[in-house]
């Protein structure tokens, strides 16, 4: 079969959409853009990634405008049907206002714009994105957020641990994330939330392969959604 | 008719913006405590009816307007 495919959702006011897509792409997806007014996805679709960057210039609350726009109808549809969804930062809001994932993210705790490689510790190895590490294995992945501090209630972190869906969290508090938690999976395992940059994080050369390894498992998963669809 | 929605950070929520201006408050010689920012939402509605129009604005704030994890709301709707 050929390359599957990834769907990029691009909202005014995304911008790395293009660094997803070039990585993506380098690690054998086929990228399709999809703009935020569209209500339907390609139909060969295998997978969805929404990008960083700040939609609708970050008006009302982060991601809280692109939460309703009509490519996330069709986003719910796909990950409803069991359908891969990667949040990247501005993503990761977006799937939180969209209620695809538990929690919400607020300014940071020192209200300063955050913008360096941070540690990141994978928790669970056992889930669609982070199957290519290891439980433990620490990630060198950058982060460029202002509002990135990740927050539910007490109790509710407990349980999401306890079911294994904190996926990432910092080696140390980079933004008063509650439990400093920087990635987060649904119950059902295939939508993923997190702030830091994998996309960012693919060639050595500029510092970290890191983030490849989830991509690479994204793209693996986009063949199998493919595959089971069809 | 008018609604006006406040919108404030729940008890308990880090606020980080009210901390800051409670901290230029203070510099600037202020005796304040603590200082929470919220967001005020002004509505003009087509609605004539007031238990309608706050039924559309409570809809409103679920869908949109406030993330009830993280902020509670205050309607007020003004009748003209």
């Amino acid at each position: 079969m050929g390359r599957p495919v990834v769907a990029v959702v691009v909202f005014p006011g995304s911008n790395d959409d293009r660094d997803a897509a070039w990585a993506l792409g380098a690690l054998g997806a086929d990228i399709q853009f999809v703009w935020h007014e569209d209500d339907e996805l390609p139909e060969t679709t295998g997978a969805v990634v929404l990008p960083g960057g700040f939609s609708y210039g970050d008006y009302l609350r982060c991601g809280a405008i692109a939460s309703v726009a009509p490519a996330m109808d069709a986003v719910r549809r796909f990950a409803g049907s069991g359908g891969p969804v990667l949040g990247i930062c501005n993503g990761f809001q977006i799937l939180c206002e969209a209620r695809l994932l538990p929690g919400a993210l607020r300014p940071n705790r020192q209200l300063e714009f955050v913008c360096r490689d941070t540690t990141v510790r994978v928790e669970n190895a056992d889930t669609l994105f982070t199957r290519r590490c290891e439980t433990g294995q620490e990630l060198l992945l950058p982060v460029k957020h202002g509002e990135g501090a990740w927050h539910a209630d007490e109790g509710q972190l407990v349980q999401l641990a306890a079911r294994g869906q904190i996926v990432l969290r910092y080696a140390d508090d980079v933004n008063g994330s509650l439990g400093r938690v920087a990635g987060v999976v649904n119950e059902a395992g295939n939508v993923l939330g997190l702030m830091p940059h994998p996309e960012h994080a693919v060639d050595s050369l500029l510092g970290s392969a890191d983030g490849g390894l989830l991509l690479a498992a994204l793209v693996d998963a986009a063949a199998e959604h493919v595959l089971a669809a069809a | 008719m008018r609604a006006t929605v406040l919108v404030r950070p729940k008890d308990g929520i880090l606020d980080p913006q009210g901390d800051a201006v409670r901290g230029s408050l203070q510099k600037l010689g202020f005796d304040v405590g603590r200082i929470r920012v919220g967001r005020v939402v002004d509505i003009e509605l087509a609605a004539g009816d007031s238990a309608f129009a706050r039924e559309q604005v409570e809809r409103m704030c679920s869908e949109l307007l406030a993330n009830p994890l993280i902020e509670s709301v205050e309607i007020r709707l003004d009748v003209e």
